[in-house]
């Protein structure tokens, strides 16, 4: 079976700061990662490789540095990696991503053979968007599962999957055929310490790189120009201010004090 | 980029969420923000869904200044299954082209927008917390936290139609403006065949809500919480003060709280107009989730905790002793003695 | 036949092992580095002055492309006491132009360059696994385990690069558990400061030129230890290494030990407003020559702090790992040539070793340790006096200069007296001899 990847690297948002006198983010010496829950595709895709057989790609489009993501995928036990970096990409939004994203899988896919299941992560955390996946998916026309937390069977003869997802009620256990495209959540499963020989044949093996050039990619849907939407301006959110300390001889003149702040509130929402 | 005439497209267009029996909340708060926004434009403000039954909605939805409820009801939309959704819905959007569609960022929405969008090949701008029309250009102008909510984006979609945003719950509020509407009904030729997708079994948690964002009270409890009998008092806590309780991820792993309700980076956004942090140290991360809540009270029994460095209110004590006491306050109070 | 995965493994990406693995490479060798941190350097404290000269001769000009901070064109030493320095140093333009002398690095920028032309030489990087023990079978080292599933591997020969704590080098018996008196705890801290602050507080013209500041004397009471401040292109480092032995007599916490250096007089103005951006901690091996253990046994060698090569005297320490790895792999090709890779033919190493500056500068201090054990008030009471004198000296009071050279004189013979004043410099001069 074929397991394709989309990975994204991003900026390790727990470090991300910000200057609240310019109003930007301090990206200085933030180390960038995996995007938390591609490395969960990862791992699913690469146990299902090791029960089922076949062979796990990852995809990752973004500049050359990008690299390293795809290295620490190759780490965790994908097979191949295909940096996918190009001028003609920057500034895409998610349409373009998914559009430059879907053409290069295309490429690949011709290279070395169909593919049973994709995975995209749930979300990326830098732009938060969570429309990637489901942007990719959509070109590919393929069943799209978001939000998935567990794969409970793959049957390869019948050519099915099956699937726990989250939904705003509870859970759904859903069905589909291959090929379909999951984007997974954390809980999916645990990230395990990887064999030795994954790490070395990751330090051995290439990275393929794909661009405009050596791929079918039509440069008129990419980056910031044929990208529909634009960014008009990025601010920082005011600052919070540390509040007050509520101090009382005992608990409850705490908790009364406490009570008065929060009353007009508490009125507002009907509460009281 | 595919170039559109974008003059052809007129009306905002709110999606109405449902599971065929009930109407999610916010798309009552979206029909009250399109109404703002359509007085800007000039134009009107539409509903429109599928499904199983949803002519039943009709009411509810014209209550909040709809129009017009654009409907398709076939039983094969009973229940939520992105591609038919996506599909039909796709149909009606191409036939009426409205200029703007609205979709509440739940996971049902963020599901069913991205697929749409591409579809249409359309901008779409996630999880927006803002919504203006620019005075000038006319263009919808979306807001919307990244970085965790450590940056702000103001985004638009000039040149492509229909502007498609999802939106936050619990962001705008729901206010009643009825209106006498008009029921629009249209058919889609389902090719079954096509939809291979199934639901085998729904899990439906009892009072186990996932989205968070509902609520304007969210009680959580971390690791100092101490035990999974112990965050029982966030709970009531939650309870009594007609909010719901989180957690964050320490508490999480500890198998205190079901991943469903983790607050953060890797959990969910939130923001509601209360958030009271119990026994939970502010790690960079969990703030990720909550900074953004209107007042933060914070309870822990460390004076130097991160979490105090953004809590409106904080009290330095053990959660242990606050609470039962908080609990037994926030009863009479309330009137819930 | 033999289990062999590798020619060689190499523990350890810090100078010590890149250097080894940066020759094994280029000479076409099959060579693996596993590194425990998330890539090299990344776990690294060293203070940082790194010397050109060994690394030079293995990548030539290589200042000109490492991220290097600055180029060190003064370096001071002070003797402190409580509200006084007394200054001796070097600057010089002699070390303000090509190829320079010494460098201001960050070891996690710097390693992490290293090891990047150590791979593209041919070396394959693992990072994040741990060695966890040695494999030895008939007695010979003939791979090492990691922390990994499926994590054994085989080679010709192990190179032992793994810092001061040297876990493999003391499996195998080569080494001891070193002893609080031979290792120093330093801690370290980079403060943020504007490039122009800088330039202005430490007298230079630009961002690629620097200043170091060493200090040592009674500031310390009594400890053997030194402080340190080293100007980076916009942060300093400040930091203070103690022997753990004196640490602990003295009931002394190094944070408050570096708080204090902190807020000394000399030393405030030239950290004020600086914004603390990282703290850090490490020992540094300070046995000296006496410490230093077999470097070799069958299958295996030890390089760079792991085989204790560190010249306390002049904080060097990543010149000495660089020169050690460097001939602990030439050794290797040597053994390789003749197909021979047991201790006989490893004993080289060490031999070669011995006709270097590494352990010719250590051999010249050997005494060191033990003089300043027993004699300590050769760090308190000998600089106390020198700073009591130029103060004197300094201090224009209406006393006349010839009375105050007389005083001083007089002070001298108190304190020490005349014997002692003699034997202690006779002890010196012949304990360096
Ligand atoms: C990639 C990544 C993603 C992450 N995502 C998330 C995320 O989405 N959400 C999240 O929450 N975390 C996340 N984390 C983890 C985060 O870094 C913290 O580890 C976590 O938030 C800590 O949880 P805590 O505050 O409950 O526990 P702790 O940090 O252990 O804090 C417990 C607090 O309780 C206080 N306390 C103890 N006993 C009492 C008592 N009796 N009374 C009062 N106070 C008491 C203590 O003083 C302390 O401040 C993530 C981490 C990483 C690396
Ligand atoms: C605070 C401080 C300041 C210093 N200042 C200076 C200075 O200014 N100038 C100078 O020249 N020297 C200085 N030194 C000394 C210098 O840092 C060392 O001498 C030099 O780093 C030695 O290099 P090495 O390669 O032998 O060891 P290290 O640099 O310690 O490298 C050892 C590597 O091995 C890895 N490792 C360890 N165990 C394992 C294992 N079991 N499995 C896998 N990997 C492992 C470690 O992660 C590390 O990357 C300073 C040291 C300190 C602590
Ligand atoms: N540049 C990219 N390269 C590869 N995959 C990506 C990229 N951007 C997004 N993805 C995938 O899409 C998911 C959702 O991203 P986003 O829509 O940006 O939140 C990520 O978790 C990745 O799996």
């Amino acid at each position: 079976m074929h397991f394709l990847v989309f990975i994204k690297q991003v900026p390790d948002a727990a470090q991300v700061r910000v200057d609240y006198e310019t109003g930007t983010l301090i990206r200085e010496g933030v180390p960038a990662i995996i995007n938390p829950f591609d490395k969960h595709a990862i791992e699913a895709a690469v146990r299902l490789r090791d029960q089922f057989g076949g062979k796990v790609s990852v995809l990752c489009m973004g500049p050359p540095m990008a690299e390293e993501a795809l290295k620490e995928a190759m780490s965790m036990g994908a097979d191949d990696a295909y940096l996918l970096s190009d001028r003609i990409f920057a500034g895409s939004d998610t349409l373009a991503t998914s559009y430059a994203l879907w053409a290069a899988a295309n490429h690949i896919i011709k290279q070395t053979g169909p593919v049973d299941i994709f995975f995209a992560g749930k979300q990326a955390i830098d732009g938060d968007t969570a429309q990637t996946g489901p942007g990719i998916a959509t070109r590919f026309n393929v069943p799209l599962i978001t939000y998935v937390i567990d794969i409970r069977k793959v049957d390869p003869e019948k050519k099915t999957i099956e699937v726990v997802r989250l939904v705003e009620s509870g859970q759904e256990v859903i069905e589909a055929p291959m090929p379909c495209f999951l984007t997974v959540e954390e809980e999916l499963n645990k990230l395990s310490y990887a064999p030795l020989p994954y790490l070395i044949r990751a330090a051995k093996t290439p990275v393929t790189v794909l661009n405009s050039k050596n791929t079918e990619i039509d440069p008129s849907f990419c980056g910031l120009k044929n990208s529909p939407t634009k960014v008009k301006k990025a601010f920082t959110p005011p600052k919070r201010e540390r509040g007050e300390i509520i101090e009382g001889e005992t608990l409850d003149e705490i908790l009364n004090k406490l009570y008065e702040k929060i009353e007009p509130v508490l009125k507002e929402m009907g509460k009281v | 980029m595919i170039k559109q005439d974008i003059s052809k497209y007129k009306h905002i267009w709110v999606f109405i969420e449902h599971d065929n029996k009930e109407i999610a909340r916010v798309s009552f708060e979206l029909l009250s923000k399109a109404r703002e926004l359509a007085k800007d434009l000039g134009c009107e403000v539409h509903a429109f869904t599928v499904g199983e039954k949803v002519e039943q909605f009709a009411e509810e939805v014209f209550k909040y200044g709809a129009k017009k409820f654009f409907i398709i009801e076939d039983p094969f939309l009973k229940d939520y299954i992105t591609e038919p959704y996506r599909d039909s819905i796709v149909y009606m959007i191409e036939k009426y082209k409205p200029e703007i569609v609205l979709i509440g960022a739940t996971t049902l929405g963020r599901d069913l927008a991205g697929t749409i969008a591409t579809v249409l090949q359309t901008g779409l701008t996630a999880d927006t917390t803002g919504l203006d029309i620019d005075p000038k250009t006319k263009n919808l102008l979306m807001t919307r936290p990244t970085f965790g909510g450590n940056l702000m984006a103001t985004i638009f979609c000039p040149d492509n139609r229909p502007q498609m945003s999802t939106s936050r719950p619990g962001v705008y509020k729901a206010i009643e403006e009825p209106v006498k509407g008009e029921i629009i009904r249209e058919k889609f030729k389902f090719d079954k065949a096509k939809y291979t997708k199934k639901i085998l079994e729904k899990i439906i948690e009892e009072g186990e809500k996932v989205n968070l964002g509902f609520y304007d009270i969210i009680v959580s409890g971390g690791f100092g919480m101490g035990s999974k009998e112990n965050m029982k008092l966030v709970q009531e806590l939650a309870e009594v003060l007609g909010g719901t309780w989180a957690a964050s991820r320490k508490a999480v792993q500890a198998g205190w709280a079901p991943q469903t309700r983790q607050v953060g980076q890797t959990g969910q956004t939130v923001h509601p107009k209360i958030y009271i942090a119990c026994g939970i140290s502010g790690a960079i991360q969990h703030q990720a989730g909550m900074k953004s809540s209107e007042i933060i009270i914070a309870i822990n029994k460390d004076p130097d905790a991160p979490i105090f460095e953004i809590a409106t209110y904080g009290i330095v004590g053990d959660v242990l002793e606050v609470l039962p006491k908080m609990i037994q306050m926030f009863k009479e109070k309330l009137g819930k003695a | 036949m033999k289990k062999k995965d590798f020619d060689v493994i190499v523990v350890g990406a810090g100078p010590a092992g890149l250097s080894a693995a940066y020759v094994l490479a280029k000479a076409g060798v099959d060579v693996i580095i596993i590194e425990r941190g998330k890539f090299p350097g990344s776990k690294n404290v060293m203070g940082g002055i790194f010397y050109r000269e060994p690394m030079d001769d293995l990548i030539p000009d290589f200042y000109k492309e490492a991220p290097v901070e600055r180029h060190i064109i003064e370096q001071r030493m002070w003797l402190l006491d409580d509200v006084s320095h007394f200054s001796m140093g070097i600057k010089t333009q002699k070390h303000n132009s090509e190829p320079y002398n010494c460098f201001s690095v960050f070891r996690a920028h710097f390693d992490k360059w290293f090891a990047k032309k150590v791979v593209e030489a041919g070396a394959l990087l693992i990072n994040e696994t741990v060695v966890t023990d040695p494999i030895v079978e008939d007695g010979k080292v003939v791979g090492v385990k990691t922390d990994r599933p499926q994590g054994d591997l085989y080679a010709d020969c192990v190179i032992a690069a793994d810092g001061v704590q040297s876990f493999l080098a003391r499996s195998l018996g080569l080494r001891k558990k070193i002893t609080p008196d031979k290792v120093a705890l330093g801690v370290k801290e980079v403060i943020g400061l504007s490039e122009e602050q800088i330039n202005d507080r430490f007298g230079v013209k630009s961002d690629d030129e620097g200043v170091t500041i060493e200090m040592t004397g009674p500031f310390l009471k009594g400890m053997e230890g030194m402080g340190w401040i080293y100007t980076n292109k916009n942060s300093l480092s400040i930091g203070i290494g103690v022997i753990i032995d004196d640490l602990v007599k003295h009931n002394v916490n190094p944070n408050d030990l570096l708080e204090s250096l902190k807020s000394h007089p000399s030393v405030l103005p030239l950290i004020e407003g600086g914004e603390t951006k990282e703290y850090l901690a490490h020992v540094i091996p300070e046995g000296g020559y006496k410490s230093i253990p077999k470097m070799y046994t069958d299958g295996f060698m030890v390089a760079g702090d792991a085989a204790m090569l560190v010249d306390s005297v002049h904080r060097e320490g990543s010149n000495l790992a660089v020169e050690s790895g460097k001939l602990a792999a030439r050794t290797y090709l040597e053994a390789r040539e003749a197909g021979d890779f047991s201790e006989r033919m490893l004993s080289k190493y060490q031999e070669k070793l011995e006709d270097t500056f590494v352990l010719k500068d250590l051999k010249f201090y050997r005494n060191l340790p033990e003089l300043l054990e027993e004699k300590r008030y050769l760090l308190t009471e000998y600089p106390q006096f020198i700073i009591d004198a130029m103060t004197e000296i300094y201090t224009v009071d209406g006393v006349p200069k010839p009375d105050k050279f007389k005083k001083i004189k007089e002070e001298l013979k108190d304190r020490f007296g005349y014997v002692r004043l003699a034997k202690d410099i006779y002890t010196i001069w012949r304990k360096l001899r």
